[in-house]
């Protein structure tokens, strides 16, 4: 086996500092994609709205975020908050600010897609029965939807759990930094260590995507 | 839906128009007022004292300046003289984590008071912070093999090829200064390395102390010119206009002169990499730079 220089993870704290770095990562995925949900639920019931101004608006904060690499608005979201408007978040804040922002944005469009592509039939027929708007789609029209979200949302939220290695630059020490450190405070005694880090780097992403995916495949299952 | 996309496209052009008007008048209040010191963004010298805490952003991965040690504690050059800093100002110290993208942004919102990342002294730099005195000196070096150590770089042959990292400050001073000498330019750290050893070039330029580094790390190699081109140093940065901070921090850089505290900083935590015989080439004492 090639020398991938793990023994320094096994110095001092080391192992334990990357799983805190790992908890950090994750705690903030997990508030901004139990944010975003229901947000971007609402968003995209919005979105499907023929009203012109609507329409613009929504159109207009989706292209804005989408357009913008996640790593420009967490710069204007940590400093530019401070600059203009005197605030002072902590990097977590603001991380989890941007994380909102983009996964409301996007997940409200995959709502909105996943809503007009439930045949028009299954509105008007909600209608006939006597459903009122709010009823027909909180038991017609969502449940359909939802099923169709669940491989599409996944992709979402494995993509913001992966970007949370961008938040090093507004100086949250998260696992990557916390990887990066490891190896440079080795790079003289260990200067292999780098293979051996961002392999287990790579094993610790893999360990908190995989689930997510294979819950995501059950739920597929059991809806269908 | 071409008439939508085009209204959407005007809105979006004029978000982004209104943003940078904001932007515009938001900085230009934010100066004329920190003259006044009405809404200023730094913490001035009493107010972090009256704190108690003193934040200063240092770099947590670049050996052996500023980093992490396996305890999580932070380490280095640089950080050796942070905690002196806050030790004589009576104050507690929190070490933010920042990058070399970053600096300067951290001191231009007030979200550090003080910036110790290896921060060298430009004159565009100058334009947006306030440097205090110098307590590092950095230049490039130029490593050889001890077969033929290259001393001068007027002694090169005329085939005599120069190894450089591509977008190195030592790739742009050779390109600047000795246009005529080849130079075999490589992506990373790692591959340059591996080309070196294997025989390519004659000698290979790049900071100074990451040749002296490399030199002593493997043998056979000698760096035969250890101080090459402009001579910059590397000092404390604090936001613009913060001059109790700033005035502060160079009495103390002069007064720890006097206890020789820098060569005593290099011997705790550069001797281990770069070994006794460059102190005096990197080490500014009292802020003196000869």
């Amino acid at each position: 086996m090639p020398d991938l220089g793990l023994e320094v993870l096994l110095k001092g704290n080391n192992m334990l500092r990357l799983l805190g770095g790992l908890w950090v990562a994750v705690k903030i995925s997990l508030i901004s994609i139990g944010l975003s949900i229901p947000l971007g639920i609402l968003l995209g019931i919005i979105m499907t709205r023929k009203n012109i101004a609507i329409r613009c608006l929504t159109k207009l904060y989706l292209e804005t975020i989408r357009i913008m690499p996640q790593l420009v608005l967490l710069f204007l979201v940590f400093f530019g908050s401070t600059r203009s408007l005197g605030w002072n978040l902590s990097g977590e804040t603001a991380s989890v600010i941007v994380f909102v922002l983009w996964g409301t944005a996007e997940m409200g469009d995959l709502v909105r897609g996943a809503l007009i592509s439930i045949p028009r039939h299954q509105y008007e027929s909600s209608e006939a029965l006597g459903f009122s708007k709010a009823q027909s789609y909180l038991y017609i029209i969502l449940p359909q939807t939802l099923r169709r979200l669940i491989p599409l949302s996944i992709n979402l939220i494995t993509r913001m759990i992966k970007t949370t290695s961008l938040i090093l630059m507004i100086g949250v020490v998260e696992v990557l930094k916390v990887g990066q450190q490891i190896i440079e405070a080795n790079r003289m005694t260990s200067p292999n260590a780098a293979f051996g880090i961002f392999l287990v780097i790579f094993i610790l992403y893999f360990l908190v995507c995989w689930p997510i995916s294979l819950a995501a495949r059950h739920l597929e299952r059991k809806w269908s | 839906m071409s008439r939508f996309r085009k209204l959407a496209a005007l809105g979006l052009a004029l978000t982004f128009l209104g943003g940078l008007t904001a932007c515009g008048n938001t900085s230009d209040t934010q100066d004329a007022s920190g003259n006044a010191g009405s809404k200023q963004i730094y913490r001035t010298l009493d107010e972090i004292k009256e704190d108690g805490t003193i934040n200063i952003g240092v770099f947590s991965d670049k050996n052996p300046f500023g980093y992490v040690d396996e305890n999580g504690e932070y380490q280095g050059y640089d950080v050796y003289f942070a905690n002196r800093l806050a030790q004589d100002l009576g104050v507690e110290v929190n070490f933010v984590s920042t990058e070399a993208a970053n600096r300067i942004e951290y001191l231009q919102t007030g979200k550090v008071d003080v910036i110790l990342a290896n921060f060298t002294v430009t004159d565009e730099r100058k334009e947006e912070v306030d440097f205090a005195l110098p307590y590092m000196n950095v230049a490039l070096g130029v490593v050889s093999r001890n077969d033929n150590v290259i001393e001068s770089l007027d002694d090169l042959g005329e085939d005599d090829a120069i190894i450089v990292i591509s977008g190195t400050t030592a790739e742009t001073y050779l390109i600047h200064n000795y246009p005529n000498i080849p130079l075999q330019k490589f992506d990373s750290y790692a591959t340059a390395k591996e080309a070196f050893e294997n025989g390519t070039g004659v000698a290979w330029a790049n900071d100074n102390t990451e040749v002296i580094a490399f030199s002593l790390q493997n043998e056979g190699y000698t760096v035969g010119i250890p101080s090459l081109g402009s001579n910059d140093t590397i000092a404390p940065a604090v936001t613009k206009g913060n001059t109790t901070l700033l005035e502060w921090i160079n009495e103390d850089i002069k007064k720890l002169g006097e206890e020789q505290f820098f060569h005593k900083d290099y011997e705790e935590t550069l001797t281990d990499t770069y070994g006794d015989a460059y102190k005096e080439t990197l080490v500014v004492e009292g802020g003196k730079t000869e």
